[in-house]
């Protein structure tokens, strides 16, 4: 009986120390009171560095315009995950959340609670269904990643030749659509850039590598290869950086820095695109900060003042566009961690 | 021996399971009280909300753990039963005929793992680790990465609306309801009583005649078929059926039955321990939250508190038996009953 009361009110005492240790030490971390506007960054897991660029742009805006930016997140991008850190900010009444969506749907609900609990929703990277949030900040238009990777295509073979582009899989959605843009505008503006063939490594790998080295084998004088996603040019450049093709067949499309570091450095690919989410988090953090003061709405037509970005417009169904594709090379590679 | 001299009421408060509670009170007022946002009425909606898939697993795993065994598929279930839940819907079947038909393959899949602990003899760590992996390939595997969608409104509604003005969601009643019926499963009726008796010795339980391989199946496929029916509650709930829905949920649902008071090598537990190691953990979490505690702390708060409510009892009856064994020494036969 005595080591029951003994255990019970210790292991009382231990949880409510810690409970209260920890709340003092996050009270001052969470940082302003009721007056100041706190806005709570939410990705879709946290130790990504995708997400970490992100929110580093989040934390210089926030810097610049005097705001508190705190970020939570869970440590699996589930839609599961993420609803009880939306929750948390509906109780708490921060002025904004700014989430990349594991889920259209999924968090949804816990969305509409929040704003009408007065918080403003600003979606980026991945996008809720219209409904759930005020605005979108959409990294890259389809129109733009499109013309980007053919004017990288194009500088680099000196505007004539034959080019062919390795995709993810037959049926990928965004990819398809980009392809059939760079159909039509080579077909308008660049008259003297063959696409020869298109082929399908389905963002595996080692398919992609082996229909890198078939392109090559098939197509003797092949100058250059878009591969509009991360598996496939990543695949590309290791092929051809170790083949005799290397300085002879320009490789470019849409990659990550931390996995095309080594071909810009070997001189295999002299530059491709992707945006920028450091940018990106500055834009949405911008974008939210601009609907709390009230000077956006969220309804076409609204511009605001995007710090060092510039102004920007909102677009049909509460997006707005960061900008063009952000151009990756040798001279600004090292200055990115993602 | 010295119990038998104690009030009943101190009895009836001196217990594993009372200090679960008593410390699931220490934590709601000591949260109320230095947490901000804590003590608004949103606290106790998202609070049951939340623990509302976690409350219905650990109920049938409470008997489960109760007999010496455990059922780590249980999330995998969950995440199977909201995949076949949103296909069939998508397929064009009714929701009331979806929602019997995953329970159905809940149940299924409980008994798939009773039967290989119960009839092959098998560890159930090992089998269940196995389904684990096995139930979330296939959930997984059915849906790929995509989700299904467009449930009616007045059923995903449903999942999350309030009793009229009150903080309390509807759900909530359904939870009272079937943590009652778990209670006396295992507290009133003979078939609780042979849980117990398997979790103190099988052997002994199976020579008095208790038929120790149908409780076991019994107990499984309980455990699949409520799985599967918070399945479609998370499923409602989020709006969205997906194959990683509720991952990693055994974890929560293991941490929770051990704090409420359940002997990991059977023979003791209690129900109403099981719902206030529920409650701690969710207030645990959602205060943390609250004060922007990463997700990565919780887990050690909680793991913490896992290990010191497993380890704990293991030392202070450690203690105690040393003290009477030094004390009175010709009490040896209490210490080897006790022990």
């Amino acid at each position: 009986m005595k080591f029951t009361s003994v255990v019970t009110a210790g292991t009382a005492v231990v949880l409510a120390l810690g409970l209260a240790a920890c709340s003092g030490g996050g009270g001052e971390g969470g940082g302003g009171g009721d007056d100041d506007v706190a806005i709570t960054m939410l990705p879709k897991n946290l130790g990504n560095p995708y997400f970490e660029a992100s929110t580093a742009g989040a934390q210089e805006a926030a810097g610049e315009l005097g705001v508190a930016v705190d970020e939570v997140g869970p440590d699996a991008a589930s839609p599961d995950a993420q609803v009880p850190f939306i929750n948390t900010a509906a109780q708490q009444g921060v002025s904004a959340l700014v989430v990349s969506a594991n889920d259209p749907t999924a968090i949804g609900d816990a969305l509409e609670e929040a704003r009408s609990a007065g918080t403003k929703v600003v979606t980026f990277d991945s996008d809720t269904e219209p409904q759930f949030r005020d605005l979108f900040v959409n990294q890259a238009s389809a129109e733009g990643i499109a013309d980007k990777q053919l004017e990288l295509i194009a500088e680099q073979i000196g505007g004539a030749g034959e080019i062919a582009i390795l995709s993810a899989s037959a049926n990928a959605t965004n990819q398809n659509a980009w392809i059939a843009l760079m159909e039509e505008k080579l077909a308008s503006d660049y008259p003297d850039i063959e696409l020869v063939e298109t082929v399908y490594g389905d963002d595996d790998d080692q398919t992609s590598f082996d229909k890198t080295a078939a392109l090559l084998q098939s197509h003797p004088d092949l100058k250059g290869i878009v591969s509009p996603t991360t598996v496939g040019i990543a695949a590309a450049a290791r092929y051809v950086s170790t083949s005799e093709y290397k300085g002879k067949v320009a490789v470019t499309g849409l990659g990550t820095p931390n996995q095309m570091r080594e071909y810009v450095e070997d001189g295999t690919v002299e530059a491709f695109a992707l945006w920028n989410p450091t940018d990106l988090g500055y834009l949405a953090t911008q974008a939210a900060a601009a609907l709390v003061a009230g000077d956006i709405t969220g309804a076409e037509g609204d511009t605001f003042e995007a710090g060092r970005l510039g102004e920007y417009t909102v677009g049909a169904d509460g997006e707005v566009l960061l900008g063009e594709p952000f151009v990756y090379d040798a001279s600004n590679i090292a200055d990115f961690d993602f | 021996m010295r119990s038998h001299a104690r009030p009943w009421w101190q009895r009836a408060l001196l217990t594993r399971e009372m200090l679960t509670v008593a410390i699931l009170v220490v934590a709601w007022v000591v949260a109320s009280a230095t947490v901000r946002g804590f003590d608004g009425p949103l606290t106790i909606t998202y609070l049951v909300l939340d623990i509302a898939p976690v409350l219905l697993v650990a109920l049938p795993m409470t008997l489960i753990v109760a007999t010496g065994e455990i059922d780590l598929s249980v999330a995998s279930v969950v995440g199977l039963s909201s995949v076949t839940f949103g296909l069939l819907y998508q397929a064009g079947l009714g929701l009331w005929a979806a929602l019997a038909a995953s329970v159905l393959l809940g149940a299924v899949c409980g008994a798939v793992n009773g039967a290989l602990v119960a009839y092959a003899g098998l560890p159930s760590l090992a089998v269940t680790i196995g389904s684990l992996a096995l139930y979330r390939g296939l959930a997984v595997g059915l849906l790929g990465t995509t989700a299904v969608t467009g449930f009616p409104d007045s059923w995903t509604d449903g999942a999350t609306a309030n009793l009229s003005e009150s903080p309390w969601p509807v759900v909530t009643l359904g939870l009272l309801a079937l943590a009652a019926v778990f209670a006396v499963l295992l507290h009133a009726t003979p078939f609780g009583r042979n849980v117990l008796d398997i979790g103190r010795s099988s052997e002994a339980a199976r020579f008095s005649g208790v038929d120790v391989r149908r409780t076991l199946l019994i107990l499984f496929v309980l455990s699949g078929a409520v799985s599967a029916l918070a399945g479609v509650y998370y499923t409602l709930r989020y709006g969205s059926a997906r194959g990683d829905n509720a991952t990693g949920l055994e974890l929560q649902v293991v941490a929770a039955v051990l704090l409420g008071g359940v002997s990991i090598f059977g023979g003791r537990g209690a129900l109403h321990g099981v719902v206030a190691g529920v409650l701690l953990i969710g207030v645990l979490g959602s205060a943390l939250r609250l004060e922007g505690v990463t997700v990565n702390v919780i887990n050690i708060v909680i793991g913490t508190a896992l290990v010191v409510s497993v380890v704990a009892p293991r030392i202070a009856g450690g203690v105690r038996v040393r003290r009477r064994a030094s004390t009175s020494p010709r009490d040896g036969s209490a210490v080897a009953q006790r022990s």
